[in-house]
């Protein structure tokens, strides 16, 4: 019963981190309706970021989060603007182009990665990073919890944002239906362009939370962007609530798995489950939510 | 244009200097070891071509296939030491097996969910083959001696093979097959009103397409000696590279993959040797970097390829020169 306790505990604080990385990639996924294979990456880009700052500077991940979203946030625009917006129009044999061209995208980010930093793994030792809190027998992982409690207020916010301001409502106005939109006079270009941005600075959050907890090396972004997108077609796609449970399924299914079925399978789990919601339960859970 | 058995003089000439390759450079290993490589990406790229860029379903698992089929090879041989030539008979097949499975589960997707659909399977494939010690050896790999020490006869096998996925390719898309191929890309539903079974007809491409790309995993096996599910099974170094080949040369075309093949082992070649040694030491770590950024600035401007758009860079080259004279 404690190690089922245990497991439960650790996969929801897991999950909560997935989370994050979920909506960023729905939120792509909603507006400019395409798979972004790159989101794996630009997490890997920004735990780049907070290690540098942590290993030359000495700023905190934590404190780094307020630097890695703005410089991805930005470079993800330039990203979405110069590569990816061009192809919107443009007739071509295979309707995945954008799609192939985030393949492109993710493969120069961990390319650059690895001529910059090499292959070697890294990793941030933080005074936190092996500490833990007890309730009763049950251990908490410290930054795990921190980052739990960031995801939420970063979702939370992400929601105000959202349903309560103008250029939140354009965004999900997007999503809708994006001729509507533009009848009703949203920039639909603009927005497409502000979304990319955004669903990457949600990455970047993640990616400055993951550090003390993760080891990093260029390879981790093709790891997470599989992650990303069993997340999201768990949670329907462009659906934010669901990826919010997708994110916890997946945490959870991945803890379980290596607890109870065996520790090389656990990056398997999520991918079977992922097939088996594809092929059952095309929706995924967005079908019980409506945001 | 006249034809000599099946292909045309142009593509002759092309075979024959294939042929001739490997004794025009005066056989120093090195360049036959890049020249098998070319072909043997030729070959998985003729595959994803037949089932992407012909029947429009963009498979993101081809590794699946390689990986299998190099498995087919490599397993007998692991367990009770039959030799892994016979994978080139055993590679093919299990990858169509593998293939009709597979094909039941992703091809209720369509377009992204399809993609999705098949890099997730080669991805739990991958796990799996690592996990199952008692079957594969796991992460150790198996390991076989190569019977020649010379690389001429691997050269000719695969450029045997090459040539056959070149040659069907070819056939099947002039037959009433490759044209049922291509309404099922252009419009689903408009093949389906017409009274096309998609389905069936998918899943042919499927398994021919998983037939050659088995075969060149079986090959892989028999002239590297080696195999490991991180290797054969690789999401980048396979399913993702393949598809980069298929869209460098020209998604749709017969010669694209070719052009591909030859284009990406050339690039990734000149990189990592530095300019072929002579320039600095740092140039070697470029090799994929480069390539990455080829494939960007193919899609943004050349989405046809190099064979699809290749009037588009004649046009181009052809200006500047006027341009040059004047």
């Amino acid at each position: 019963m404690e190690t089922f306790v245990q497991t439960l505990v650790s996969g929801i604080l897991i999950g909560g981190l997935y989370a994050i990385i979920g909506i960023g990639m729905t939120l792509i996924m909603g507006v400019l309706n395409i798979i972004n294979l790159a989101h794996g990456q630009i997490l890997m880009l920004s735990m780049y970021i907070t290690w540098v700052l942590w290993t030359y500077f000495g700023i905190d991940p934590y404190i780094a989060i307020f630097i890695t979203i703005p410089i991805v946030f930005f470079i993800a625009e330039g990203i979405s603007k110069f590569l990816l917006h061009p192809l919107m129009g443009k007739d071509s044999i295979l309707p995945e182009n954008q799609v192939l061209m985030t393949v492109g995208i993710g493969m120069v980010l961990v390319e650059l990665a690895r001529v910059i930093f090499s292959s070697d793994y890294k990793s941030v030792q933080t005074s936190y990073t092996n500490k833990s809190w007890y309730l009763g027998t049950i251990s908490f992982n410290t930054p795990l919890t921190i980052a739990f409690i960031i995801s939420i207020i970063m979702t939370v916010g992400l929601f105000l944002f959202l349903t309560k301001t103008d250029t939140g409502r354009s965004v999900r106005a997007t999503a809708q239906d994006k001729s509507a939109a533009a009848l009703m006079g949203i920039s639909t270009g603009k927005i497409t362009v502000l979304t990319y941005g955004l669903g990457s600075a949600l990455d970047a959050a993640a990616g400055s939370l993951l550090l003390p907890i993760y080891y990093l090396y260029p390879d981790v972004g093709p790891l997470f962007t599989v992650k990303a997108f069993v997340i999201t077609i768990l949670g329907g796609l462009g659906s934010t609530v669901g990826a919010i449970f997708g994110g916890l399924i997946l945490g959870l299914a991945e803890t379980f798995g290596a607890t109870y079925i065996s520790m090389g399978y656990r990056d398997a789990i999520g991918l079977i489950i992922f097939l088996l919601v594809l092929v059952f339960f095309p929706g995924g859970l967005k079908r019980f939510t409506k945001v | 244009m006249k034809k000599y058995l099946l292909l045309e003089k142009r593509e002759w000439i092309i075979l024959g200097g294939a042929a001739l390759a490997p004794w025009i450079f005066g056989f120093s290993p090195y360049f036959q070891g890049l020249l098998i490589l070319v072909l043997m990406w030729v070959v998985l790229g003729n595959s994803w071509n037949l089932l992407a860029g012909y029947t429009g379903q963009v498979s993101f698992g081809h590794a699946a296939f390689f990986g299998i089929g190099a498995y087919a090879a490599a397993i007998p041989y692991h367990h009770f030491k039959i030799s892994p030539w016979w994978g080139l008979l055993t590679g093919g097949l299990a990858a169509v097996i593998l293939g009709y499975f597979l094909g039941k589960l992703v091809f209720r997707l369509r377009g992204p969910y399809f993609a999705l659909g098949t890099l997730a399977s080669g991805e739990i494939l991958r796990l799996l083959f690592g996990e199952e010690e008692w079957l594969t050896n796991g992460h150790n790999g198996i390991l076989y001696m190569t019977t020649f020490i010379s690389k001429i006869p691997y050269y000719y096998l695969i450029l045997f093979i090459a040539m056959g996925s070149l040659v069907a390719v070819k056939v099947i898309m002039k037959s009433k097959l490759g044209f049922y191929f291509l309404s099922i890309r252009e419009d689903q539903e408009a093949a389906e009103a017409l009274g096309i079974d998609t389905t069936k007809y998918k899943n042919i491409a499927l398994a021919i397409s998983s037939f050659f790309a088995g075969l060149a995993g079986a090959f892989y096996m028999i002239y590297m000696g080696f195999v490991d599910p991180e290797v054969v099974f690789a999401l980048h170094n396979i399913s993702i590279l393949t598809i980069l080949v298929g869209i460098i040369g020209g998604v749709g075309t017969i010669w694209g993959p070719a052009v591909g093949a030859l284009i990406m082992v050339f690039i990734q070649e000149l990189f990592r040797s530095s300019f072929f040694g002579v320039g600095p030491q740092w140039v070697s770590q470029l090799h994929s970097l480069v390539f990455g950024a080829l494939v960007v600035v193919m899609i943004l401007y050349l989405a046809g390829g190099v064979v699809g758009d290749w009037d588009i860079i004649r046009k181009k080259f052809g200006k500047k020169r006027v341009e040059g004279q004047g």
